[in-house]
């Protein structure tokens, strides 16, 4: 930790001070290191040898964690590797017997499964609130973090969307549910909420990956240009011929621009539709028009709380405190802090509703949760999604500490698995037919399942931070041009795309170059 | 048990009962009222697929495995389902039973497996078909002979098996059968009605003014 962040008082409303001029004699390296420990770094008097030399350090920084292999990292790799084959055995033993090695039963036909089908499915809305909302809004401080939100977006629905054909009677059939002609000359029923799940989870995963890859290209090419051998070949090959032409950048930025406005309603489409497998059946506890909108948020809620656990560990184990800052934990905090309130107003919207409407199976159904068996998964869900963060998150000491960032989004996610948990399991527990009263208790199989799912995403990141920079180097470094510019009046920031003369040929770098191209672009 | 004789039906073991995993397509609904030994009294209720004319089962599956057939029943092909187990959650009688392992018939069970009847496989929803093979034999066997089917021709195997004729089948759109006359009675309800599904099941409510 390089800095613990001491910030002035007054350091809510105003921004940053500048940065402490290094002296004459000190080196770049040195310099750099003195503007970037500042937290965001505010360059309004840095020169061009001074950027110059924080992007290097960036680079270095970056590329040396892709290029070195720690014995923590190999230990943790073998970790989450031996969770993850005992997980692939779990579901082979599943397949191989039958799915009644699962704690299924009547009337409980959904277990485990599809709860953590909703759960990954919930944590993969992180990458697109984070990295679309944020770029939509053009907020300049979420530049460290998009990749790492893109990323968990990909890694969760690949996670997520195998939960479907795990929790299949026959999961050697699931490609019957692909409207493609067949032998069987059926077309699949597009009635079901369940084809709505396919064909939205087939379209957000399309659309994400294109959103984690499009901006990943040019520092593919950064990568390419770094390797030598095989890995240059194949970084060549990902990179699209990228070589920083002006024509290139432009084309980046408006794709860019389109898409993230485009895959905002796919994102909102899809936690919907995973709602509506619950919202319009006949089964009381599920059968509600809030699901939609109750969903998303708590989607967005988990999903940020995820990203708040992975941005902690990661800056912490690749050494990229100086990037990913406190400043960024303190604002994704507030931003967790918010969205907490938001979902206990849409979890209260519908709870109320029930209880008040008196119904006699979603009152037993309330009367499980708040009193009866479910009452410790009920309260634990409620103390760590509503009291613990309205109780912590206001304070900037709890923001801007990652221990307690780490444990309080850890703890969130615990929740909001729960949450789905109730909802998904609990509520066929109780029906109109009280002889068909029952409950459910996973067994061995889900178990491992569920906690391989969670090694398999670590797995995923882990081979990720070293394949690719986890960090948008361009990103970045464009966004230090772009807040010096503007400090400096050279320009006035309107979005992703700043108007700037030409004369920012003074500028350097593949980011500036791209700055300065899609200036151009928009004259 | 005629049931389970004329449609393959598997045997689950005790543990497989106590965990709510039977396979009985028709079951018996025991509801004891309050009162105390000896004067126990309580209600019985054979439940069975209530072949609903509006069911919630079918919109849900993703591959049609849940479809009405010409003839206004529920079918459930079982090549086709692949076991998503959606139709089991949306059946508001719950009278789905599924597969969660292969179905087993202990000797000497296994000699006497009805060759009209296919045996379901791990991993796929069934339910009471009202014998539909039986149905279609029928049917058959009429259109052959060039007349309509009798009432009362076709017997599902648990109209069959019960002595006191406690259960009835037959045409309810002939208004002349014997269902139909019964369906008419006042005495005549359907389960759950709120949910609006238009079962083709029809109870009748016991004869009697002191117990409601």
């Amino acid at each position: 930790m390089s800095d613990p962040l001491q910030p002035p008082p007054n350091w809510a409303e105003e921004p940053p001070p500048p940065p402490p001029i290094p002296p004459e004699e000190a080196s770049p390296e040195e310099a750099a290191r003195a503007l970037a420990a500042t937290g965001v770094v505010t360059l309004q008097s840095a020169t061009e040898a001074e950027l110059d030399a924080l992007d290097r350090r960036l680079d270095e920084r970056v590329f040396r964690s892709m290029g070195s292999i720690s014995v923590r990292y190999v230990a943790l790799f073998m970790l989450a590797g031996l969770v993850v084959t005992v997980g692939l055995f779990a579901w082979g033993y599943q397949v191989y017997n039958g799915i009644g090695v699962a704690g299924i039963r009547r009337p409980v036909f959904w277990g485990f499964y599809i709860t953590n089908f909703v759960f990954w499915i919930g944590i993969s809305h992180s990458g697109t609130l984070v990295s679309a909302i944020l770029r939509v809004l053009n907020v300049e401080w979420r530049r460290p973090l998009t990749r790492a939100a893109e990323a968990m977006t990909v890694f969760a629905l690949m996670i997520g969307g195998l939960f479907p054909i795990i929790h299949l009677g026959r999961p050697w059939r699931f490609y019957w549910m692909i409207p493609i002609p067949n032998e069987r000359g059926l077309w699949p029923n597009f009635r079901s909420p369940l084809m709505w799940d396919l064909l939205a989870i087939l379209t957000y995963i399309t659309a994400s990956s294109l959103f984690l890859f499009f901006p990943l290209v040019p520092d593919l090419a950064a990568v390419r240009d770094r390797s030598t051998g095989i890995r240059r070949r194949l970084y060549r090959l990902l990179s699209l011929g990228w070589r920083g032409s002006q024509q290139q950048w432009n084309r980046l930025h408006l794709g860019m621009r389109i898409f993230t406005i485009v895959v905002i309603p796919i994102a909102v489409s899809v936690h919907s539709i995973v709602s509506w497998d619950f919202g319009v059946t006949q089964v009381e506890g599920w059968h509600s028009s809030v699901f939609a909108p109750y969903f998303v948020i708590g989607a967005i809620y988990s999903g940020i709380a995820a990203l708040m656990t992975v941005l902690v560990l990661v800056r912490r184990g690749l050494h990229l405190e100086d990037y990913i800052t406190l400043r960024h934990l303190d604002r994704m905090g507030k931003v967790l802090l918010a969205v907490s309130v938001i979902w206990f107003f849409f979890f209260w919207a519908g709870f109320l509703t029930d209880w008040y409407g008196g119904n006699a199976i979603s009152r037993e159904i309330q009367r499980m949760h708040m009193f009866g068996s479910m009452a410790p998964l009920f309260w634990t869900m409620l103390g760590v999604c509503m009291v613990l963060p309205f109780l912590t998150l206001w304070f900037r000491r709890v923001r801007t500490s990652p221990g307690a960032i780490l444990v309080i989004s850890l703890l969130i996610n615990l929740g909001m698995w729960i949450e789905r948990f109730l909802i998904v399991v609990t509520s066929p527990m109780r029906n109109a037919v009280s002889f068909d009263w029952g409950t459910y208790r996973p067994r061995w199989p889900e178990i491992a399942i569920t906690v391989a799912t969670f090694a398999a995403f670590t797995l995923l990141y882990l081979l990720f931070s070293k394949a690719f920079p986890l960090i948008s180097l361009w990103e970045v470094k464009e966004g230090w041009r772009i807040d010096r510019w503007r400090r400096e009046g050279v320009m006035e920031v309107e979005s992703d795309v700043p108007s700037i003369e030409p004369a920012a040929g003074t500028a350097t770098g593949v980011a500036a170059a791209g700055v300065a191209a899609a200036a151009e672009a928009r004259s | 048990m005629a049931c389970y004789a004329e449609n393959n039906i598997g045997v689950s073991d005790a543990d497989q009962m106590a965990m709510g995993r039977n396979r009985q397509w028709i079951r018996i609904e025991r509801y004891w009222d309050h009162s105390e030994y000896p004067d126990v009294g309580a209600r019985f209720l054979p439940i069975m697929c209530q072949q609903c004319g509006q069911a919630p089962c079918e919109p849900v599956c993703p591959v049609f495995a849940s479809v009405h057939s010409y003839d206004g029943l529920n079918t459930q092909v079982y090549n086709r389902c692949i076991g998503t187990r959606y139709c089991g959650h949306n059946c508001p009688y719950k009278v789905r039973v599924f597969n969660f392992f292969a179905p087993e018939f202990p000797g000497p069970l296994n000699q006497q497996l009805n060759p009209d009847v296919t045996v379901r496989s791990v991993g796929i929803m069934e339910k009471c078909t009202f014998c539909v093979q039986r149905i279609r034999r029928a049917r058959q066997e009429a259109e052959v002979q060039g007349r309509p089917i009798y009432d009362g021709e076709i017997q599902p195997a648990c109209v069959q098996t019960c002595p006191p004729g406690a259960l009835v089948f037959g045409n309810g759109a002939d208004p002349d059968s014997q269902v139909s006359r019964l369906m008419g009675s006042r005495r005549g309800f359907r389960m759950l009605e709120s949910f609006d599904t238009r079962p083709s099941v029809v109870y009748l409510k016991r004869a009697s003014t002191t117990d409601v």
